[in-house]
């Protein structure tokens, strides 16, 4: 047997000494039930138990227009809603072969990159406070309500903002929203160096994540590990640059790649693309061209029957989504490959070995969201 | 002698790398200027909602007390978790035909998800957001709005010139 | 001279007289200690309160927010708010705890931090027990708090609590040293382990300046390890709540927690009085030798007033450590203190007798 599969191998005893991480625990982030195998302050074994917030968000898409199947997707990651909407929209434009207007694209790149931008500020902020540095929480937060009022303001709600439909966008973008975005840019490009301050380069910092649940890139392949978690394992995984959906091949960017594959170079991957994210929006915002912000739609959105695939980079990793049409408004079966749900299952790979304290860094590197795992 | 070196250099690494920390957090410990918060009960007066806010979905009605529902039932056929229903009557027009009317458009604010799915199919804009957001009640009956006013009806169309 | 007009002595004198005068010696000295003890009562809670509101205020300005700012004109009675709520709430009983040591607990660890407290001197003749081995005896009674800290996490049935209960032992045992090493370098520079005396000897400059060098170490290395000592800033391991919730205290709930709260808060200003007494003088105002006028103008500052503002800096020092910095791990903490605070501090022992040997200080 390989490596990666014999690390992964869990011998339960019945003299254990466990603690439940979780449901209701500060650094799970959600209701993730972590079952923790301790010898001393050592891990010897974690299991994860999902589905305490398992809503049958598939099930439920199969009784649902194609229309009403985005409101859902919102709500599996939470912290990258923009682009589990766009997943659904791309699959049925591509499945009608649409043609989506210029604008459309491009507001739908700012929009995934300033919905990544609030998502990492959110997983900073409570990656800071897992190891105990409870003011980069406060100034990860402060930094990413610049970004939910720009979303207010033009969607109406700051989280969960089911923007997309098929064909295009519910409603044109406010006015301001090109002044604001660009506000917001230069705004957090001074912010940053503070960030790289308080955390980054700080000793305490390093020494609790640096050499901490390292993942080889094999590892990362074989259990599907993927975005910035994945590229910090050397695994190029970004389906911006593989699979490029939307305007992201005409756009100049890099795909940030870290070969350490600890917890710190997954920091680092997302500190990175933090930056990256930034040169995007600063490409695309100011060159958003007039146009209309849908193309045009039959009322009722029909697939053809027939198997679909579309896969976008949100926030986490790849969402990858399936659907199966048999010719009717409903989609016969849906199926989310989401992120959240393979990277958690590495955790006892990672964790295995190491301290509690560990356990509580890895988690936090791999940037879980709860939601998105049980769906 | 290089372990020793290395010893010493790791220490002075160290402070510098804890005071660059430290030099953040007191610079705002110094400028509280930049405090965020806000304080919401107080600001309640000068607090503006954006215009597209989501607070909750109301039918807009003028002077005269008219909408613009017709009771055609789309936002309801809509509505990904039923939290609209519609329910109609037939009462007499001018000509003494019996036409469908709408009698209660009610809205159950608890059940609805702001997917904007029935505002934007709306065949006639009878709906729109409105800007409350202060929804917290002590009983969830209260949260089943009916949103056509009482005695309201509906709005004439304007001849067309 | 002008200090003696602030001197408490005179009034702490004259009570002890008209006392004494009144009624047999016995009972004199009997008010005279639940005098003391009802002054010291009243002093810790409203210490604690104080800090407590203090902390609040401090981290939330780091932090770009305002803070408590409902109870009172800027949250001034949030503390007081939240005593009451903690007073008022059901102490809840666990089943299988050992109720014997789980209600002794947050006892020994308030006590240890009252008893450090009476040897504190606060001002000029302000100081319930003068110990001709002050230094010796606060060392010894503030580490008895994590006697209580292990009862609780043994007693209280939980796996959380015992783990946070083994890492506080731990972490204390080993900075004990580095605490005692530290202070210590100023008893070889004053000769004395009495409190008074070492504030007297610091009339004409303080520790921090005459001792310069290491003086200094001494004083980082304190600061550091007191800070793990007292279980806070990025040493709180025994209640780092993103991995054991709680810690020690997970199982406790209403005036039981608000002790360990408290003594948290207490042993916080314990150690800062000792750093503000050992290294900048106590109630001493600031002088200068040869300075007479500048140090006649520092004589007007009330000593009580030098006291409190020194150890008020300290705090906000060990209060701006936690808000900054990451949290250790447990190996790591251990690691720093017998691998760098442990060897510094002998080293600076070593360093300290040299220079008192050859008279290299001021």
């Amino acid at each position: 047997m390989s490596e990666e599969v014999t690390k992964n191998i869990i011998v339960r005893d019945d003299e254990d000494y466990i603690i439940n991480m979780g449901p209701q625990h500060p650094s799970t982030h959600g209701v993730l039930r972590l079952e923790v195998c301790l010898n001393g302050e050592t891990v010897k074994y974690v299991i994860p138990h999902i589905g305490y917030i398992h809503r049958a968000i598939e099930k439920m898409s199969e009784s649902d227009t194609y229309k009403q199947i985005i409101h859902l997707t919102d709500r599996m990651d939470y912290l990258s809603a923009h682009m589990n909407n766009e997943a659904v929209c791309l699959a049925v434009e591509n499945a009608l072969e649409i043609e989506v207007p210029k604008r459309v694209q491009y507001i739908r790149v700012v929009l995934d990159e300033l919905t990544r931008l609030a998502s990492h500020h959110l997983w900073w902020s409570a990656f800071g406070m897992d190891l105990g540095a409870l003011t980069a929480f406060f100034y990860g937060m402060r930094d990413r309500e610049k970004i939910l009022a720009i979303f207010e303001e033009s969607f109406g709600s700051r989280l969960l903002h089911s923007f997309n439909t098929p064909g295009g966008l519910m409603h044109d973008v406010h006015p301001d929203f090109q002044k604001h975005t660009m506000e917001f840019v230069r705004y957090f490009r001074k912010k940053l160096p503070e960030y790289k301050q308080l955390l980054t380069d700080n000793v305490i910092f390093h020494n609790r994540t640096q050499g901490i649940g390292k993942m080889s890139r094999e590892t990362a392949i074989a259990f599907g590990v993927t975005g910035p978690s994945g590229r910090g394992s050397g695994f190029a995984c970004d389906v911006r640059k593989v699979a490029p959906y939307g305007l992201y091949k005409e756009i100049d960017f890099n795909e940030i790649l870290y070969d350490e594959g600890d917890s710190f170079a997954r920091y680092l991957v997302r500190m990175d693309e933090m930056e990256e994210s930034l040169n995007i929006l600063e490409q695309v915002t100011d060159n958003i061209p007039e146009g209309d912000y849908t193309a045009k739609m039959k009322s009722i959105v029909k697939l053809p029957e027939g198997e679909y695939f579309q896969r976008v980079e949100t926030a986490r990793g790849e969402l990858g989504i399936y659907i199966v049409s048999d010719g009717k408004k409903f989609p016969y079966r849906i199926k989310f490959r989401s992120p959240n749900f393979s990277n958690l299952f590495v955790l006892n790979t990672l964790a295995k070995g190491g301290l509690i304290a560990d356990l509580v860094a890895i988690s936090g590197s791999l940037d879980l969201v709860i939601p998105d795992i049980d769906r | 002698m290089n372990s020793v070196i290395k010893y010493f250099t790791d220490i002075y690494k160290g402070v510098r790398s804890l005071w660059a920390g430290m030099r953040v957090t007191g610079k705002y410990f110094v400028r509280p200027g930049e405090i965020v918060t806000e304080q919401y009960p107080e600001n309640r007066a000068t607090l503006k909602m954006e215009d597209r806010f989501k607070g909750e979905v109301i039918m807009p009605h003028d002077k005269n007390n008219q909408h613009q529902c017709t009771g055609c039932g789309v936002c309801e056929l809509n509505c990904p978790n039923g939290s609209i229903e519609i329910i109609t009557k037939k009462v007499p027009n001018e000509d003494g035909k019996m036409v469908r009317v709408i009698d209660k458009h009610i809205y159950h604010l608890s059940m609805c998800t702001f997917c904007e799915l029935c505002i934007k199919t709306c065949p006639f804009n009878a709906l729109a957001w409105g800007q409350d957001f202060e929804h917290a009640v002590f009983d969830r009956s209260k949260l089943d709005k009916v949103l056509n006013k009482p005695g309201s009806s509906l709005k004439k169309k304007e001849a067309k010139s | 001279m002008l200090l003696d007009i602030y001197s408490f002595s005179t009034l702490t004198a004259s009570i002890n007289k008209d006392l004494h005068a009144a009624m047999t010696p016995w009972l004199a000295v009997a008010t005279e200690l639940v005098l003391i003890g009802l002054l010291f009562l009243t002093f810790y809670a409203l210490l604690g309160l104080f800090l407590v509101y203090l902390e609040r205020k401090v981290c939330a300005v780091m932090q770009n927010r305002i803070g408590p700012n409902r109870v009172g004109k800027w949250g001034v009675f949030q503390t007081i708010a939240d005593l009451i709520k903690l007073v008022t709430k059901e102490l809840i009983p666990i089943k299988n705890a050992d109720s014997f040591l789980f209600n002794l607990a947050p006892f020994i660890v308030i006590i240890a931090s009252f008893m450090a407290m009476a040897a504190l001197p606060f001002a000029k003749g302000l100081q319930a027990i003068d110990f001709n081995i002050g230094i010796f005896y606060i060392i010894a009674v503030s580490s008895l708090g994590v006697v209580g800290i292990l009862i609780a996490g043994w007693s209280s049935n939980s796996k959380y609590s015992l783990i946070g209960a083994m890492r506080s032992g731990a972490q204390v045992v080993s900075y004990e040293l580095s605490v005692g090493l530290s202070l210590l370098a100023i008893v070889v520079l004053s000769g004395s382990m009495q409190l008074s005396t070492i504030v007297e000897s610091q009339a004409n400059g303080w520790w921090i300046f005459k001792g310069h060098i290491p003086a200094l170490i001494a004083f980082v290395i304190y600061l550091i390890a007191s800070t793990a000592e007292i279980n806070r800033g990025p040493f709180d391991l025994a209640e780092a709540e993103s991995e054991l919730t709680a810690g020690f205290h997970t199982e406790y709930s209403g005036i039981k927690f608000a002790f360990f709260f408290l003594a948290e808060y207490i042993n916080m200003f314990i150690v800062a009085a000792i750093a503000a007494t050992l290294f900048f003088g106590g109630w001493m105002p600031f002088h200068i030798d040869h300075w007479e006028a500048f140090n006649r103008v520092m004589d007007y500052i009330p000593s009580i007033v030098w006291f409190f503002g020194k150890t008020f800096i300290i705090i906000y020092l060990i209060m701006w450590f936690k808000w900054t910095f990451p949290r250790l791990r447990i190996d790591q903490l251990l690691n720093l203190e017998w691998k760098y605070l442990l060897p510094l501090s002998l080293m600076n022992i070593v360093i300290v007798s040299f220079v008192v040997l050859m008279g290299w200080y001021f």
